[in-house]
């Protein structure tokens, strides 16, 4: 193969690769942008998290905790789901 | 009154709903990323936000029975959990093959017209009355808008722009359904009428 060839080759191999990499950390980057989101409401109103400060609060007011939510949505899907999608992304590639 | 004191306030069961629609729109997202082949390259995979979907839908039934306290609320809460049923037992039918015409996605269509135009029809205050009237307002007229990217993809099932509405749609009505408070200002303004500011 001349080098023409192969430079031309590796060029457009990486053409193809970029934006498929572009997409696996995207997909990477899901679930921490949740997760961030969580943290970044839970900074602004601390008061929603009521294990700060539980006396005096009802079982409901301590299982409420929203900001954990989204922590909690970002980092399972972040853990459970996103290796497998981006695994598959790569044999598919 | 026993039964009233052992429920948790309203505020939460919308909380529960929000991470319920966050997690359908983070799937949404991923879907619309790597495309319907890799996304269902796990069988699995497939059935994982319609089968969401439907439980939402069936989730629905026990907030109609304990939380609604007038007709129009019932009716309100019944129209979201048979249309989330309808749509997610549709594109669970697509999902394992069992349907096969792209169109069984108006659906979703419906589902989103029918829990809009219910959203907007049972709130009987105007915006700025308090925080959950803002939110049923903003709420009904997304979810109304948004109802064009699922009829987008019946005629588009590859459409990008289409599923990436779609999931925007779904993360937009979860921020919005996290914001909900039983009593709470809007932008400074809470009617007198409303009551005593919750938390």
């Amino acid at each position: 193969m001349s080098a023409d060839l192969a430079h031309d080759l590796q060029r457009k191999t990486g053409e193809r690769a970029a934006p498929l990499a572009f997409r696996a950390r995207a997909v990477l980057a899901l679930g921490p942008a949740a997760s961030l989101g969580g943290v970044v409401w839970a900074l602004v109103q601390p008061w929603r998290l009521t294990l700060l400060h539980p006396h005096a609060q009802g079982i409901w007011w301590l299982l409420g905790e929203a900001p954990l939510y989204v922590v909690l949505v970002g980092v399972l899907f972040r853990l459970l789901l996103a290796p497998g999608i981006v695994e598959d992304m790569q044999e598919r590639a | 009154m026993i039964v009233a004191r052992l429920m948790p306030p309203a505020e939460m069961v919308h909380w529960w709903f929000a991470t319920g629609f966050l997690t359908l729109g983070l799937l949404l997202v991923a879907e619309a990323l790597v495309g319907r082949e890799t996304w269902t390259a796990r069988p699995w995979r497939r059935y994982l936000w319609p089968g969401l979907l439907f439980f939402l839908g069936v989730a629905m039934w026990p907030v109609m029975t304990f939380y609604t306290n007038s007709t129009i609320h019932m009716i309100a809460h019944g129209s979201w959990a048979q249309v989330l049923m309808l749509a997610g037992g549709a594109e669970l039918g697509l999902a394992r093959g069992k349907l096969r015409s792209p169109y069984w996605r108006l659906c979703t269509t419906l589902a989103m017209l029918v829990s809009g135009a219910a959203l907007l029809a049972h709130e009987q205050q105007p915006w700025l009355f308090a925080r959950a009237p803002f939110l049923h307002h903003a709420l009904g007229w997304t979810i109304v808008g948004g109802s064009v990217f699922p009829l987008l993809q019946a005629f588009r099932p590859r459409s990008v722009v289409a599923a990436a509405g779609f999931a925007a749609t779904v993360i937009a009505v979860s921020v919005m359904l996290y914001s909900d408070r039983d009593i709470a200002p809007i932008f400074g303004h809470l009617s007198p009428y409303a009551g005593v500011q919750h938390r």
